[in-house]
């Protein structure tokens, strides 16, 4: 890609100078030979992808290729994982992630996260949705909070269905709604970047569908990146596509091109249920 | 495919799974099975025996604790001998044994009235002026109160000491079997004899002074020839005082036997006597002065006076010397004491230090080497802890012995080990999906420990807690050795600082202590001390079975 061939810029601290002018127009995220190791074990190796603002990137490959991974040190949790070290250079919003002088609280708070399976905190639905503004002060009183509350649970499109029981714990939910409720947790602190690490794995076919019209819904405000095992999901949902395979990103482009005309052997036999 | 099964036909016969061989192996597999079952069930029937077995002497010897004879007094509390303005010192003594002679008018000497007053408990004044105190608008009227009865007339009533016990111990029983086997015990218009050679030594009569004679040599002679291996029996024991007067008589009305050696049969002392006649020997307890002591009591027992109430003494007095008046109030004081200590030191330090090594220590050496120290902290024998805390809290720090404060931090030093290996599963056991869930909304470290990963191992914690506290309840060694034994006759003065004792300790003095109404006070205080622990332990079982209910 021709990426590669770009200069490498540092930026430490002015982020605002450096906004990344990429063919891809205004990028949401920026990464550059980012390589992952756990322990002695490479994970990840030079990946250097775009992803535009405002739109669904899906990222897709057989397990262990390491798009979990990547998905992992967009908002570093990584760092939770102890022996997992972080090389190359992420940008969000042409912020280096990793500057030191970069709060990593404030970077969790900026990018979203959306878990496999459901995990809501064994609290009611209120408390669950009003953590996160309340450890980050954004509600400026009781009525601001529950309007965050209020707003998030419409924008997750759950609103309807626990209008009455928002006092009642989160874990009570059916799977589908706790998801749901996950990502109304994940907006309520106003991200900028939504990270979904196969978020209907867990799900049946009906609750998958609400979710991705979900996904639909929130791109128009939302830079969203999801990590998923279903290649129809995939292509329901998301207008770019990036293929991992064992550690290496083989492919990225639009969508349909990815699914109808890829150019690496390996994307195409993936996507033709050779392997993975 | 066809190929290799035929080949592995011929290879070898395809197992036959219906053979006799087969069978006999699915049979043993099954006795092993049994016998495995079989095993364990013997293991916990044994464990049950046992278990059941210590309850069942404990609750036998010490339920007669929870109740104590009282005599009810009827005491004319009088003004001249009490003064208002200072109940307390008054001669309640001479009140007491005042009122509770009146029950025995006939009594008048002194010596019988110093007997009769052997009844009351030596305790009972204090319980006479404790209620004056209390009520000290009732001076001047007459009163009825109860007041204990001594320990043996207690102990008498509970029918835990004998009237009479045997007055010979066994063996000498036995010994007095083989002389009646021999056939030399006679027993001869009503008194037992035994039948001896006796030589009429002529050496022995002075100039044939046949009334100055040494009569007693010449029995002790005739013993020591007869029963030459009953080395533990003198004749002194065997024979009656009179054994020598009885030869004497017998010589004086036959002068002739001088220098002959007779069948002479002597007569036995009084308990030998009475196992040759009725086959057992009885005597009087020598816990009671004479057969009066009886009479006396069984008058109060038909007078109805006598009454059997529940012992709260038991959980409302300190200790005492008296067993009828020991209590556990104190020791339930300086129980609490210490572990109020313990846990104040123990909690914080434990859940800190375990939410230190499992969230925030670094993998390596130091912090592994802290890890299995840890493990083997809660394996040391609690007295090396109370060593510790004699030449480390007493000896370094100068803290006060006795004290619960010290008490506490020993003990707190065994419990730290039990809650942090505590803390420590119960933090592993939070679902990491909560975390994530957490710092993915931006939490810090700190928040996503204090709200989310704390509250929920709370419960793990709070079982470790109470199970440590349990422990640290029942330790006994650590507190004896910076001697938090001490004697706690009023729980006034208790504090963090002041001399105390404990449950346990309280145990082990009561336990060394001869009177007979210790020995139940002794088990009714374990029964006290483990249905403590049951409950801190049912508490634990409890809160553990919410935390499953959560998940």
């Amino acid at each position: 890609m021709n990426e590669q061939s770009r200069p490498f810029e540092m930026s430490i601290g002015d982020s605002g100078q450096v906004a990344s002018d990429t063919s891809t127009g205004a990028s949401k995220v920026t990464s550059r030979n980012v390589c992952v190791f756990y322990g002695d074990k490479q994970a990840l190796f030079d990946v250097n992808l775009d992803i535009p603002d405002r739109s669904v990137m899906s990222l897709i490959g057989p397990s262990g290729c390491g798009k979990s991974t990547f998905l992992r040190s967009l908002n570093r949790m990584n760092d939770t994982i102890p022996g997992c070290r972080v090389t190359g250079e992420i940008k969000v919003d042409g912020r280096d992630i990793h500057d030191p002088e970069l709060d990593v609280v404030e970077l969790r708070g900026r990018v979203g996260m959306v878990f496999q399976k459901p995990n809501p905190f064994p609290k009611s639905i209120f408390d669950n949705i009003a953590y996160g503004p309340r450890i980050h002060g954004l509600a400026r009183s009781k009525s601001h909070l529950e309007e965050i509350v209020i707003t998030s649970l419409e924008k997750a499109g759950l609103l309807g269905e626990v209008k009455d029981r928002i006092h009642e714990p989160g874990t009570g939910l059916s799977g589908g709604q706790q998801q749901r409720l996950c990502i109304a947790r994940a907006i309520a602190v106003n991200p900028e970047l939504i990270l979904m690490d196969e978020p209907c794995s867990a799900l049946d076919p009906i609750a998958t569908a609400k979710i991705e019209e979900l996904i639909d819904e929130l791109k128009k405000n939302y830079c969203i990146i999801i990590v998923t095992h279903s290649m129809q999901q995939a292509a329901r949902v998301s207008q770019r596509t990036a293929f991992f395979h064992l550690g290496i990103l083989v492919e990225e482009g639009p969508t349909a091109e990815i699914f109808t005309n890829p150019k690496d052997k390996r994307t195409q036999d993936y996507i033709t249920g050779r392997f993975g | 495919m066809s190929d290799t099964t035929a080949q592995g036909g011929e290879l070898s016969s395809p197992h036959d799974w219906g053979s006799a061989a087969a069978k006999r192996r699915v049979r043993r597999r099954y006795a092993a099975d049994r016998r495995l079952q079989a095993y364990g069930l013997g293991a916990i029937g044994l464990a049950v025996l046992l278990l059941g077995v210590l309850f069942a002497s404990l609750i036998f010897s010490g339920y007669v604790a929870f109740t104590t004879t009282k005599v009810a007094l009827n005491i004319y509390l009088d003004p001249s001998l009490i003064d208002s303005s200072n109940p307390g010192a008054a001669n309640y003594r001479k009140l007491t044994r005042g009122a509770f002679f009146a029950y025995f008018p006939d009594v008048t000497s002194a010596s019988e009235k110093r007997e009769l007053g052997k009844i009351l408990s030596s305790g009972a004044p204090y319980v006479v002026r404790d209620y004056v105190v209390e009520h000290p608008d009732e001076i001047g009227k007459e009163v009825k109160i109860y007041v204990p009865l001594s320990d043996p007339y207690d102990q008498l009533n509970k029918g835990v000491i004998p009237r009479e016990i045997d007055a010979l111990t066994s063996d000498r029983i036995a010994l007095f079997k083989i002389l009646t086997k021999r056939g030399v015990i006679h027993v001869d218009a009503g008194k037992g004899t035994v039948l001896v050679d006796v030589y009429v030594n002529p050496g022995d009569i002075p100039d044939g002074n046949l009334e100055a004679g040494d009569y007693q040599r010449m029995v002790a002679e005739a013993f020591r020839a007869f029963f030459p291996h009953a080395l533990t029996l003198t004749y002194e024991e065997l024979l009656a005082e009179d054994a020598a007067e009885a030869l004497k008589a017998h010589v004086i009305a036959n002068p002739g036997d001088v220098g002959k050696t007779i069948q002479f049969k002597v007569p036995l002392s009084a308990h030998y006597d009475s196992l040759a006649r009725t086959g057992e020997a009885k005597m009087r307890n020598p816990r009671f002065a004479s057969a009066r002591d009886f009479e006396w009591f069984d008058s109060l027992k038909e007078r109805g006076v006598l009454s059997s109430p529940f012992t709260w003494e038991l959980f409302v007095n300190s200790d005492s010397r008296f067993p009828e008046l020991a209590g556990l109030a104190g020791a339930l004081t300086g129980s609490f004491f210490a572990l109020l200590v313990c846990f104040l030191l123990s909690f914080p330090v434990g859940i800190a230090t375990a939410l230190y090594l499992e969230e925030f220590a670094p993998k390596n050496r130091f912090s592994q080497l802290i890890e299995v120290n840890i493990n083997n902290l809660a394996a040391v024998p609690s007295v090396v802890f109370g060593l510790l805390g004699l030449a480390v809290f007493l000896n370094i720090f100068g803290l006060p012995r006795s004290a619960p404060l010290v008490g506490g931090m020993v003990l707190s030093l065994m419990t730290l080990p039990t809650i942090i290996v505590a803390t420590r599963a119960a933090l592993k056991a939070v679902p990491p999906s909560i975390r994530e869930a957490a710092y993915g909304v931006g939490a810090s470290k700190h928040q996503v420990m204090m709200h989310h990963v704390l509250p929920l191992a709370m419960p793990g914690i709070l079982t470790g807690t109470i199970i440590g506290l349990a422990q640290a309840l029942g330790e006994t060694a650590p507190l004896l050795l910076i001697g938090m034994n001490a004697f706690i006759p009023s729980i006034e003065n208790m504090g963090l600082l002041q001399p105390a004792t404990a449950l346990p300790t309280q145990i082990f003095s009561w336990a060394d202590s001869p009177e007979r109404g210790f020995v139940s006070r002794t088990s009714a205080a374990i029964l006290v001390l483990l249905a403590f622990l049951v409950t801190m332990n049912a508490i634990a079982v409890y809160v553990r079975q919410r935390i499953e209910r959560k998940w």
